[in-house]
């Protein structure tokens, strides 16, 4: 398949790559990992004018702790999360996410800021970093914002960014201690799209007492969904068995899952029940109760 | 049309360059600009790897990528896995021996992969060999074989004097 033609742009700095954008504001797309834009252009569901590689730009790769948060560069690809030890001490959610992305060819180029700017309900980071109360840092000609992930997701493949904004930084809150979080999926096959997926990140007091939790839900609805009323139902009391059965029924609840060929609506509900409680069990396990 | 640019780049040690438009996949390019056909297009949206190429050292899918984008770049194709002489690569020596190949379509992408599984991780486990060779897929030999080659391969080349195989298809 070939796309449709367009003009090849590949800037060295942030502020080149902004006001490439701004000069083709309407008809340039940002060209990061490019593992979901390349084959919607294929397909001819993408047809930008200008295509700006921003692969070029140093500097915006890291992983890293600062300033109360873990700092994730705009084009950290999928394959560095995987591999990076501070990732795998302290963020096993983040591990669960990045293993069940499509496969290691495409992690190797995907990056995770392109799986949350592409706007995609069915991708997975989405609802790990709604689970986590992370945030996006959108850089523009105006400088940086810092947009908070439950305002970032605006509708089917549109986000909170403007045209000519590029997300640059991921920061998700350093989680305080009894704190986990677990990713659980669905798919088909290896590189489908979840059928369903959950993500669950709770803190704990020493009696298991919820203090903080962040349920996200994968591809069960035109944007990525946050179990606000399974967080609100558990938040203040204990996590155990009772509660987290109650709390995977909400999430269920607040699912909107269409039928398609993964299955009918009534199943992908069944399945958020079931993940949730998953989520919720293993996120438990890993805070220390 | 775009306009074309030249896109440079060092395809199994030796240094290749083309003028392409920026739509130009990698995968034609190296297909049909370079005329090395022995990486295959299977499905085109990204799902089998036969078109799996080794670009920097990382596998990915040179029909979701664009020439352009390897512009200079180091890629390793299967033509650059036998040496010179013809000598088989331990990798493609284990496909022969343990039956890894049936219909031969996704070998090319399945060598890749785990070329650069054993070059990352020389002594893989079942389980990370099948994880290695995910994002290939292969309708003939459900797999069992091609795991089996992949260790004959990782087997032969922790033998001593053996080292160097590995790394003779990017320094060639």
């Amino acid at each position: 398949m070939i796309p449709p033609a367009f003009e090849y742009l590949r800037p060295n700095t942030i502020p080149e790559a902004i006001t490439l954008l701004r000069q083709h504001v309407e008809d340039a797309k940002i060209l990061s990992g490019g593992q979901s834009l390349i084959p919607m252009m294929k397909l001819r569901i993408a047809r930008p004018g200008y295509l700006i590689d921003i692969n070029r730009i140093s500097g915006l790769s890291y992983i890293k702790e600062e300033g109360g948060f873990l700092k994730i560069g705009g084009l950290t690809r999928e394959a560095e999360l995987e591999a990076s030890p501070l990732i795998r001490s302290k963020y096993p959610i983040l591990i669960d996410t990045a293993h069940v992305i499509a496969d290691p060819q495409v992690r190797n180029l995907a990056t995770v800021a392109g799986n949350l700017a592409h706007g995609d309900p069915a991708n997975d980071h989405p609802a790990t970093m709604l689970a986590l109360g992370a945030q996006v840092v959108a850089t523009g000609s105006g400088g940086e914002r810092v947009i908070p992930i439950e305002e970032f997701f605006l509708s089917l493949f549109s986000t909170a960014l403007q045209p000519d904004e590029i997300l640059t930084e991921i920061r998700v809150p350093v989680p305080p201690p009894r704190s986990g979080g677990a990713y659980f999926k669905l798919e088909r096959k290896v590189g489908d799209f979840a059928t369903a997926a959950v993500a669950a990140q709770v803190t704990l007091d020493a009696n298991s007492v919820v203090q903080k939790v962040g349920i996200g839900l994968t591809n069960v609805g035109p944007t990525p969904i946050q179990a606000k009323k399974a967080e609100d139902l558990l938040r203040g009391k204990k996590l155990d068995e009772a509660s987290i059965r109650q709390a995977a029924q909400l999430a269920a609840d607040e699912a909107q899952p269409s039928s398609d060929l993964r299955g009918p609506a009534e199943y992908k509900k069944g399945l958020i029940k079931e993940l949730a409680k998953r989520a919720l069990a293993r996120a438990a396990e890993r805070a220390g109760t | 049309m775009a306009k074309k640019q030249l896109v440079s780049v060092k395809v199994n040690g030796r240094e290749r360059e083309a003028a392409v438009e920026p739509r130009l996949l990698l995968v034609h390019f190296i297909r049909e600009s370079l005329q090395l056909t022995g990486t295959h297009i299977g499905c085109d949206t990204s799902h089998c790897g036969a078109c799996t190429v080794v670009l920097n050292g990382k596998t990915v899918k040179s029909c979701t990528m664009f020439a352009v984008q390897a512009d200079g770049a180091e890629i390793l194709t299967v033509e650059g896995l036998a040496s010179a002489s013809g000598q088989l690569h331990a990798l493609q020596e284990g496909f022969k021996q343990e039956h890894g190949l049936q219909c031969g379509f996704c070998t090319p992408g399945m060598l890749m992969s785990s070329y650069a599984l054993l070059r990352n991780n020389p002594n893989p486990s079942e389980e990370e060999i099948r994880r290695g060779i995910s994002g290939n897929l292969c309708r003939c030999t459900g797999y069992q074989n091609i795991v089996g080659a992949v260790q004959y391969a990782a087997a032969k080349m922790a033998k001593p004097g053996n080292e160097a195989s590995v790394a003779e298809g990017v320094a060639k």
